[in-house]
Parts: structure tokens; sequence; C-alpha cells
């Protein structure tokens, strides 16, 4: 496989952004499209691997399915839960509206 | 006060406590006078619980009148500040939640404050795990006790430096790649990172959840194993914590280590960029560790080499899902809050974990995790315990890594990949380059913590560096 330095354009790391839901400063997007082309070309090692065959891991101890009985138990007051929250209305957490009207 | 109490452990403040000796409000006042004075150079606390501290430490002199005996009662620790505490100011290191109050304990917390515990603060890390070095903590950076113009070691780093510069008995501390055992090491303490599953995670702020290790930082690995045998075992909140007892590790501690088999991988030796002054020391202690009784021989860990990379790639996409809940809805501030570190992670585990992306990096990382796993597995089976340094390099400058990610992700090459199999590893202090701790790293099999206790108390006891402490 030919190593070419990988790199991420503008676009990409704006895209990336949208997704991670995180506004950037223009200063940040130069940072980070330098910073994480140069993170792809290091975690690109892995592709020297052959690993056709492998089971991946997702759990390191093996557990799996792990039931307990569905029975109520102590949980936080509807003013605790909300105690943290700086917009509140009539006891629910207050967000800003999703769909604009036209 | 008649003793000293610079040199105490947990086990001879418990001894100091129940003969009446002093009591807990004057070792909680003592410690407490220390962050005052010093804590303005060391920057180990983010929170300091005055009032609450005094308070339990009057409690636990009333308990300990009236003959009521609990493992911890009456013991200065600090917790590092990605443990939720109760009605006690909870940050991670970072600013987007630099005011939440927590309505409730991480499980590790409760159990150490029903051991009788006294929380007396809350430490300063990098914000949410993220570093080696605690310099992305969102305040300012901790300081190495030994050097102040170098780093502690992260991200558990204000938990390290408390303790070392004495400010605390014992402190609490998370691992997902490094976190506990290089502050443990660059600030001659002992620190251990659990099986995974060990300690239950309920309560503690989520960095990579199939990583996060729950543990501690202490002066000998007697408080280690002490501290252990309380938040080690079955959290019906957290599923991953198996239901396999907690041994006692306490009561073998001086066992003879006679006989035992210690692989010494070769790439961990080989490897570019291993310090020579901590080479040396490293090997210095494993011929001490071989005049115990012990048998060395080298072993092999064939993907050592892919560690870093599958690190960095299944730990920034755990991390962007867990961080995608921090909105500033139910808690703290807007997402652009987040400081430039958590930023850089988020970004790499969103576009890892993005459409088109998800075979090629985590789905790949997660079969290169199998290779390393067995790696381990493999090596177990002629050997009981595998040794190497905790950090290639000793304690270096703050600021000299921080414009290169790369190379600061370098740092954890022979810690990272006890994370990707899942096992334990301890931190024993194993002595000082030019006046700066380094710290010997010995792994164990998933659930054998019993025997790197037993391996690391034999070298403790012959060697005693716990017993240097830096000058402040």
């Amino acid at each position: 496989m030919g190593k070419s330095k990988t790199v991420l354009s503008t676009a990409e790391v704006r895209h990336i952004a949208k997704l991670a839901n995180l506004e950037l400063t223009d200063k940040e997007l130069a940072r980070l499209q330098k910073q994480l082309s140069d993170t792809v070309d290091f975690i690109s090692k892995i592709d020297e691997l052959d690993i056709k065959n492998i089971e991946p891991t997702s759990q390191t101890t093996g557990l799996e399915n792990v039931f307990r009985e569905d029975t109520v138990r102590e949980s936080l007051s509807q003013q605790k839960a909300l105690a943290n929250a700086k917009s509140q209305y009539k006891g629910f957490f207050k967000v800003k509206a999703i769909f604009e009207e036209e | 006060m008649s003793m000293d109490f610079i040199d105490l452990t947990i086990q001879r403040a418990i001894e100091g406590l129940n003969k009446k000796e002093f009591s807990s409000t004057e070792l909680t006042k003592y410690y407490l006078t220390r962050i005052k004075k010093f804590d303005d150079k060391i920057h180990a606390f983010l929170t300091i619980c005055e009032d609450t501290s005094l308070k339990q430490a009057k409690q636990a002199d009333d308990q300990i009148a009236k003959g009521i005996n609990k493992p911890l009662l009456g013991i200065p620790m600090a917790i590092k500040d990605l443990f939720s505490t109760k009605d006690i100011r909870t940050t991670a290191g970072s600013k987007i939640i630099d005011n939440y109050i927590p309505p409730y304990n991480a499980t590790a917390v409760k159990r150490l404050i029903e051991s009788g515990a006294v929380i007396i603060g809350k430490t300063n890390q990098d914000a949410w795990g993220h570093g080696s070095s605690g310099e992305n903590t969102d305040t300012i950076p901790a300081r190495n006790p030994y050097d102040l113009d170098r780093v502690p070691g992260g991200s558990s780093s204000g938990s390290a430096a408390a303790v070392s510069s004495n400010m605390c008995l014992a402190a609490t501390g998370t691992d997902t790649g490094s976190s506990i055992r290089l502050p443990a090491a660059y600030c001659n303490l002992v620190g251990i990172k659990p099986t995974y599953g060990r300690v239950s995670r309920f309560g503690i702020i989520a960095m990579a959840s199939s990583f996060d290790s729950i543990g501690h930082i202490t002066k000998t690995v007697h408080d280690c194993a002490l501290i252990y045998e309380i938040t080690a075992g079955r959290d019906s909140y957290d599923a991953t914590t198996p239901d396999i007892p907690v041994p006692k590790y306490t009561s073998t501690l001086g066992k003879n280590i006679k006989g035992l088999k210690i692989g010494l991988p070769k790439e961990y030796f080989n490897a570019e960029g291993f310090d020579p002054k901590v080479k040396a020391i490293t090997l210095t202690a494993i011929k001490k560790i071989e005049e115990l009784g012990a048998h060395i021989q080298e072993i092999s860990l064939p993907h050592t080499d892919y560690a870093m990379a599958c690190y960095y790639i299944l730990v920034p996409s755990e991390i962007s899902s867990n961080l995608a809940r921090f909105d500033g809805i139910r808690y703290g501030h807007e997402r652009k809050t987040f400081g430039d570190e958590a930023k850089r992670r988020i970004m790499l585990g969103t576009h890892t974990l993005s459409s088109g992306y998800y075979g090629a990096y985590y789905l790949k990382a997660s079969k290169v995790r199998t290779l390393i796993k067995k790696d381990f597995e493999d090596a177990f089976k002629n050997v009981d315990v595998i040794i190497g340094p905790s950090s290639p390099i000793p304690p270096f400058k703050i600021g000299e890594k921080t414009d290169n990610p790369v190379q600061m992700y370098l740092m954890d090459i022979f810690t990272c990949p006890v994370n990707i199999a899942g096992i334990p590893a301890i931190n024993v202090p194993c002595g000082f380059t030019d006046g700066l701790p380094a710290g010997l790293q010995i792994i164990g099999p998933q659930f054998k913590e019993e025997r790197l206790f037993e391996v690391a108390y034999a070298y403790e006891q012959k060697t005693e560096w716990y017993k240097q402490k830096p000058k402040l």
C-alpha cells in the first residue's frame, strides 16, 4: 500500500464538526485539519495487519446478557434531576425548538 | 502532636487512631493546613471540602471512641474529579460542567464513605481523563512535587500530586490508558489499574466505556490492597462487574515469591525511545526481584507495535459517543465550551465512527484488539506476571510536548496495551533518575490482582523507595 500523507479537506473537517455538533472557529478548524490528518496517518498503521479471519473484541471479560429483576428501585426525584438545569419549565427540561415554523 | 504525620501511611494512621495517639480531626486539620500552605504551587485540588471533611472527621472520632471498627475510619482521602460526589462539585477537570453538583455518589465513593473515609477534596486532572501529563486540564495544570517545572503525569495528575506532597493519605484515580500508573510512577507512589469490570464504573464520568478502570493511588502496596478490598466487587448499577468473589488482598502480602515466573517483553525493552537511565533502573529493579527468588525470562508480545494505533481508534470513538451527552441542557454549558483536547478527540472519534469509515477503523481496530489480548493470554501460559516500565521516559517539563499530540500519545506505549486487553497492572516505585521518580509496572492475568500485590509488596519491602519524600 502506498504511504501518501493523508490530508482531510476543510470541507471534510467541517462535515465532521457538524456530525459532532461542535461549532468551531476558523482557527480551530485549521488546527484540527492538520492534527486530524496527522493522527489519521498514525492510526492507519493497523492496515498492515491481516485481520480478515479475526473476530472483533468489544468486551474484554466475556460477560454477556447480564440481566436483573425488573423491579422498581430508588431513583432521583424530579426536583433533584432538574437541579443542575439552567432552563426549566413546569418540572421539565426546556430546550430550544428543533423545528422552525415557516 | 507527638509524631510526624509526614511519614504516615494508611496502615500506620489506623494504628495511631485506634491507640488514640491522634484524632481524625487532628489528622484532617493537618492535611487541610498542608493544602493551604502548598497547593498554590502544586495545584493538586479543584475543590477543597473543608467543612464537610471536618464534620466527617468528627463523626469518625465519635465512632472510634465507641469502639466501632471500619477499614478506613477517619482516613483523609482525595477523590479525582471524574468521580461523582453527592453535593460536592464535580467538574471532570473541564469548564463545560464547572458548576455541576451531582445528586448522587459514584459506587466507589459510596463504598469509601461507608468504610469511614474522610473526603478532603476533589483533585485536578486532564479534562475528562484526556491526557498523560495533567496539562489538558481546563484550569491550571498540577505540578510534580519533585520538580515544580515538570508534570506529575496524568490524567490523575492532582491525585498523585496530592498524595506525593502529603495533602492526604490516598486518592482515587481512573485509568483508561495510563492515567493511574503514569502519575503514580512520576510521583514515587503505588497505583493500581484494575482488571476491567473489577471496580464499578457507576457514577464515574465516562471516557471510553470498554476501557475505563477505576483504581487509586497510595504511598504503599499495603494501602493499595486495603482500598481495593473495599472498592472491588459486583455492583448492580454496572452490568460489566462480574460476580467473582473479592479476595482479602492484604492477607497474602508477604508471601514468598520464590519460583514465580516473570516475563520481560522484548518489544518493551528493545523499544525506541526508552530512556537509557530509566531502562537501567528498571533492569536493576528486575534484578532485585530475581534475588527474591523469581525466575526471569524473555517473552514476546508480537502486536505491541500496533497497540497505539488500535488505542487511538477505539478510545476516541468511545469518547465521541460518551461526550455527545454534554449539551448544556440537563447540566453544564454549551458544547463550544469544550477544551482543545476534548474537541480533538470528539472530532477524531466522530470521523472514525462516521458512515463509510466504521469498517475501516472501529471494526478493524476491534479485531486488532483481539490480537493484542491474545498476545497477553499466550504469554500468561508461560509466565505468572509480566514486568516493564510504567513510562519510557522520566517526568518531562510542562509545555515540552503539548504542541505534538502524536508524540504525547507515544508516552503510553507500555501502558495502553494493558487497557486494550482488560487486564490488571500495578505501578510500584523503583528509584530515581536525576532526582526524578520512576516506576515499575507489574502486569497480570484478568482478576489475578493478588499476584500483583504480592510481587509489588516483596519488592517494596526490599527497597522502600516510598520512604523518599519531595522537598516542598
